[in-house]
């Protein structure tokens, strides 16, 4: 029985951190989906099927990054470290947003 | 019977690729953004006008807006780069305003979003009108006809920078794109533009990228890049140091293109067959490592950059449209 629960809790736990990667695609100049809810420890995964490059970038504290020039086809992967709204834009296309909502 | 559905079919097809839904990315909507607080009356529309064009808004009675974005210079000027009070000049050459009321951020580095926040910048530019506001604030509040105009355009706002921002930003929002070759061309009439023009727009549009960035009615995504031009102005990197930004400059607009030279931020190129020769071959120096990816050498030759030129020729506006004010209120 002891032996059980031990498993459960480590089980439960490594599922609470097992952390999901969630795919946003860049095409037609637009963020795919718009707007995404994820959680902690979470990794968002842009991809670009654009045949030109793009980027992604947001200012919003603790959840920084830039994720730099991104050439078709390939992928860059961001993991968000606090709870938050993380605004999103490309440096490239002032038009391009996207809204990470941070549990 | 039959061949004829099959010959209707055919035509809707054909039809519809050369003339149908795609294009209306090419026609200018005709609403034009106007922001929650500052929605366009005629009232608000004179008065901007008039701010415009008045040199009393400068240092020393000398240059208005219409001095480096005249609508006789296709609401640009001639200088490589501006040239604002007392001959001083600037760093940059003058972009065109018109149709800046779609822009998703103005200057060529982007660097603010709307008219209204754009506005005071260049009356309070040291080397632009080198006017101190609360200076030109207090000048305006003593000129009687400014008082009515602002009186009947913002009611009790009164003469603020506020309001002085408003007014010139709603005239702005006036200045749109009224009809080209290229438009009549786009809505349906063949003959709008010559047989060499309609090849260049098929490069434009294909072999040679050009609608990547200069896309849409306005011919710009609002996109930023490093074109190599090769020379120190950092451009939108200022703002912040992301890799993306390094030397990168707003895509323009190519509206009124043939009459607009100086070309590029630096106004260091007069030609358009030059200005498209870079951009399309893979900017001024093709081996500069950190210029944008999308600039790629696709090899067009002297006589299909003659064909985009003949293209480029037809965004001119056919009508000047503007009754310039001869008499400032007093
Ligand atoms: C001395 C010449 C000069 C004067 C006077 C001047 N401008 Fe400009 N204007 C410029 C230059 C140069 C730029 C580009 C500067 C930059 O990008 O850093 C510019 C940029 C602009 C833009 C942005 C356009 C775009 O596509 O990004 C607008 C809008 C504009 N000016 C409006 C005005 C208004 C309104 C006034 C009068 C209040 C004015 N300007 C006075 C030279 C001038
Ligand atoms: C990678 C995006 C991109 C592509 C593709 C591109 N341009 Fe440009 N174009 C720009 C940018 C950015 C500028 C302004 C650069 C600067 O001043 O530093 C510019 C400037 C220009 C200018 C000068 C406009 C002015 O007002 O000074 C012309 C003309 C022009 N482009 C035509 C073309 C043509 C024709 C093509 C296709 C052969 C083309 N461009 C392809 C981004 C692009
Ligand atoms: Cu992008």
């Amino acid at each position: 029985m002891r032996k059980f629960v031990t498993l459960f809790i480590a089980l439960s736990f490594a599922t609470l951190c097992m952390a999901k990667d969630v795919i946003i695609d860049q095409k037609d100049k637009t963020f795919i989906p718009t707007k995404v809810t994820v959680h902690v420890g979470d990794n968002i995964v842009f991809k670009n099927s654009d045949g030109f490059a793009h980027n992604a970038f947001s200012d919003n504290k603790n959840n920084e990054f830039d994720i730099g020039m991104q050439r078709p086809g390939e992928d860059i992967s961001v993991k968000m470290k606090h709870v938050g709204i993380v605004e999103v834009e490309c440096a490239i296309h002032p038009n391009m947003h996207l809204k990470i909502v941070v549990k | 019977m039959k061949n004829l559905i099959i010959l209707s079919l055919l035509g809707l097809v054909f039809g519809s690729a050369l003339f149908g839904a795609d294009n209306s990315r090419w026609i200018r909507p005709a609403d034009v953004p106007v922001p929650k607080d500052n929605k366009i009356t005629p009232e608000r529309v004179k008065l901007g006008k008039y701010l415009y064009f008045d040199t009393r808004l400068s240092k020393n009675d000398s240059v208005s807006c219409a001095t480096c974005h005249s609508p006789f210079t296709a609401w640009a000027d001639k200088n490589d780069k501006a040239i604002g009070v007392y001959n001083r000049q600037g760093t940059r050459n003058s972009p065109t305003i018109l149709n800046s009321a779609y822009n998703l951020r103005q200057f060529w580095d982007g660097r603010v979003k709307t008219l209204e926040q754009q506005a005071l910048g260049p009356i309070q530019a040291n080397v632009e009108m080198d006017m101190n506001l609360t200076v030109l604030i207090e000048k305006l509040k003593n000129i009687r006809g400014y008082v009515k105009l602002f009186k009947s355009a913002y009611g009790d706002e009164g003469i603020t920078k506020d309001t002085l921002a408003k007014a010139i930003a709603s005239f702005e929002r006036s200045v749109v794109s009224k009809g080209s070759p290229f438009d009549r061309f786009i809505r349906g009439d063949k003959t709008a533009i010559s047989k060499k023009a309609q090849e260049g727009f098929k490069l434009f549009s294909g072999k040679a990228r050009c609608n990547l960035c200069h896309d849409k009615f306005n011919f710009t995504d609002g996109s930023f890049h490093n074109i190599a031009l090769g020379d120190s102005d950092i451009g939108r990197y200022a703002m912040k140091k992301r890799p993306a930004w390094y030397h990168a400059f707003k895509t323009p607009t190519l509206r009124n293109i043939a009459k607009s030279s100086p070309y590029f931020h630096d106004g260091s190129v007069k030609t358009l067959v030059e200005a498209t020769t870079i951009c399309a071959n893979g900017g001024r120096f093709k081996n500069d490592k950190k210029k944008s990816l999308y600039m790629i050498d696709n090899h067009i030759s002297a006589d299909e950059i003659e064909l985009i030129v003949a293209f480029l020729q037809t965004l001119s506006e056919e009508s000047l449209d503007i009754n310039i004010p001869d008499k400032f209120p007093q």
